[in-house]
């Protein structure tokens, strides 16, 4: 305070210049990203536009598909539509700005913790996730003509949502980081449709006790506590997997996906 | 010209070397040893920069040079020592120590979703800089740069320098204590670099501490207070170009084309050895004749003396040693010592 001509503020406290540029970081990818919403929107909600239409609509319309079947598919294919967006939105920047660009640079070199970064990447992901999984209600009701639709249960239509975009984004920060910049796109190719069709989008779990290896297999992949947990928001009255297992397990899908991919991160980013 | 002595350009702002012997930036037996490696790539590297000095590492390609930047700047982790920036230790304080220095790096790393004027914008921003400072700095810093009427351009329609001087200023806009800046003008033309050579002498001029790493001796001469050459992840020498240059022994040559007087090879000799008693001479030679060469062609022959100083200085002498003897001073070559020849000194081998 003596020292006459010094500069009178302080430096901030670490928490304090953290959490600013966290949010700066933040609102760097709103901006870009707000600045190509319909683009955005138009390229995560054509898949499960269609899978919706052909599956739900056209095969029950055509006699194929049992009339209720839309009901169940609806909260599958929204549970797919919040996690690959997720997963895209971290795995895929990443691998980019690590490999080719450098863009990430100049966050690792901004007054936060690294792991601050890779906890942005993965927030930032998420939320772009739930918009494109918000998005496919009006679809779905375009679509089908109706969403099944619980307000006693809207609480776990959030939480799942939430969870299941958080798992995601873990997932793809896992993927962005620890494959090979030269192979993303063969790995992209074997991970992801596989991804598609053991998430139990498209067929509820219990319905699988027919095919027991099927049913322990797709217990590996998080999609499907999301797809279930959906149900069990949406459509109550279908046969579902106990709503508070769903939330447990995919619980644990977040909290291992994201520490592996902060991992991986950490590793990219320092030397 | 000792060693440890600076040439006149000192600006008042800026503190003499013999000042502020606590460094802003200090190197402390840095060791970096990367996995699966033999050697260590940074290997025991000590050094101190002060406060408004321009700092050149410079050394050949896989000196080492990125490495140290990268653990000082707190990208990558060393195996051992540590390093300090304004006090705070890059290793157990890295956010603090991010607040207090920035970098332009080797390769361009600007975010190509913004313009030009966004990228100085958003990372003021990431550092906590209210919004309407970052709008003044932002133009200012671009107008400094010139790059006042490229603000909104896309950054991928940029050239490379101008590129590289809107990193110099994305670099600056958070006032950092000291700037690192690695390879600045590698990829460069010679139009941009002098461009941004100019700039660097600007930021130096007030008082921005500078760490300028390159494998570019005329740039680590006419840019840096003072050099350390690297090689193999150690320092090998440090001092301020002058001082370095100096040392090398007997480098400064002074080459005069003489018309003899009297011929034959007596004349000839009588004159070398005359010329090398001069003060300050190390030795003189008469230069060798190429194929179809006028080295020793009838009455006119070439002599190279080389001097420990300045050989300016030896032209009177020589002149007067040579009518002496009879002989005509016909023309005259200076030859100065480079950084080049120091390193080629140190290692015996040349810089790229």
């Amino acid at each position: 305070m003596a020292t006459v001509g010094a500069p009178s503020a302080a430096p901030p406290a670490v928490s304090q210049s953290a959490s600013r540029a966290f949010l700066a970081i933040l609102g760097r990818d709103l901006f870009v990203t707000g600045r190509e919403l319909p683009a955005f929107l138009a390229q995560v909600v054509v898949q499960p536009f269609f899978l919706v239409f052909v599956f739900g609509r056209l095969l029950a319309d055509l006699g194929f598909a049992a009339p209720g079947y839309a009901d169940l598919l609806l909260p599958g294919v929204i549970a797919l539509t919040v996690v690959l967006t997720a997963l895209q939105g971290t795995a895929l920047p990443l691998v980019i700005e690590f490999s080719f660009t450098k863009e990430i640079e100049d966050r690792l070199l901004a007054p936060l913790p690294v792991a601050m970064v890779a906890v942005e990447k993965m927030v930032f992901a998420a939320m772009r996730a739930l918009v494109a999984g918000a998005v496919m209600f009006p679809v779905g009701w375009l679509v089908l003509g109706h969403v099944s639709l619980r307000t006693d249960r809207l609480y776990l239509l959030v939480l799942f949502g939430v969870l299941g975009a958080l798992a995601g984004a873990g997932m793809g920060l896992t993927l962005g980081t620890l494959v090979q910049p030269n192979r993303i796109n063969i790995i992209f190719t074997l991970v992801l449709t596989p991804l598609l069709f053991t998430g139990c989008s498209q067929y509820p779990w219990p319905s699988l006790d027919r095919v027991p290896w099927f049913k322990i297999l797709t217990l590996a992949n998080p999609l499907t506590y999301v797809s279930e947990g959906l149900r069990s928001a949406m459509v109550p009255q279908v046969h579902h997997m106990p709503t508070a297992v769903a939330a447990g397990l995919l619980a644990v899908s977040v909290v291992v996906f994201a520490l592996t991919g902060m991992r991986g991160f950490m590793r990219r980013a320092i030397d | 010209m000792t060693a440890g002595e600076v040439t006149g350009r000192a600006v008042p702002a800026r503190p003499s070397p013999e000042e502020g012997q606590d460094g802003l930036l200090v190197v402390d037996q840095l060791v970096k040893r990367y996995p699966k490696r033999p050697t260590n790539a940074v290997d025991g590297l000590s050094f101190t920069v002060r406060r408004g000095e321009l700092f050149g590492l410079l050394g050949p390609n896989g000196a080492g040079k990125t490495t140290t930047i990268g653990v000082l700047t707190t990208r990558v982790r060393p195996t051992g020592g540590r390093a300090l920036v304004d006090g705070v230790d890059v290793v157990r304080d890295p956010v603090q120590a991010k607040r207090r220095l920035a970098v332009v790096p080797q390769r361009a790393n600007l975010d190509r979703s913004l313009s030009a004027r966004q990228n100085l914008l958003f990372h003021a921003a990431y550092f906590g800089m209210p919004a309407a400072e970052r709008e003044r700095r932002a133009d200012e810093l671009l107008a400094e740069l010139g790059l006042a009427d490229r603000g909104a351009d896309k950054v991928d329609r940029l050239s490379g320098g101008q590129s590289q001087r809107l990193m110099i200023a994305r670099a600056l806009i958070h006032e950092p204590q000291v700037l690192f800046l690695d390879e600045p003008t590698t990829g460069l033309d010679p139009q941009a670099r002098l461009f941004v050579w100019d700039r660097l002498r600007d930021l130096r001029a007030r008082g921005v501490t500078m760490v300028l790493t390159t494998h570019d001796m005329d740039e680590a001469a006419e840019l840096a207070d003072r050099v350390g050459i690297m090689d193999h992840g150690r320092l090998l020498a440090l001092d301020t170009p002058a001082a370095l240059t100096a040392s090398v022994p007997g480098s400064s040559t002074l080459e005069a084309g003489v018309h003899l007087g009297a011929d034959g090879d007596g004349a000839r000799s009588a004159l070398v050895t005359a010329l090398g008693d001069l003060p300050g001479v190390e030795r003189c030679e008469r230069v060798e004749a190429g194929p179809g060469g006028a080295g020793a062609d009838g009455e006119h022959t070439t002599l190279r003396l080389y001097a420990s100083a300045d050989t300016a200085s030896l032209v009177v002498p020589v002149a007067q040693t040579l009518a002496a003897h009879g002989a005509a001073l016909a023309d005259v070559r200076l030859g100065r010592p480079t950084l080049e020849d120091v390193f080629i000194g140190l290692t015996g081998r040349a810089l790229r």
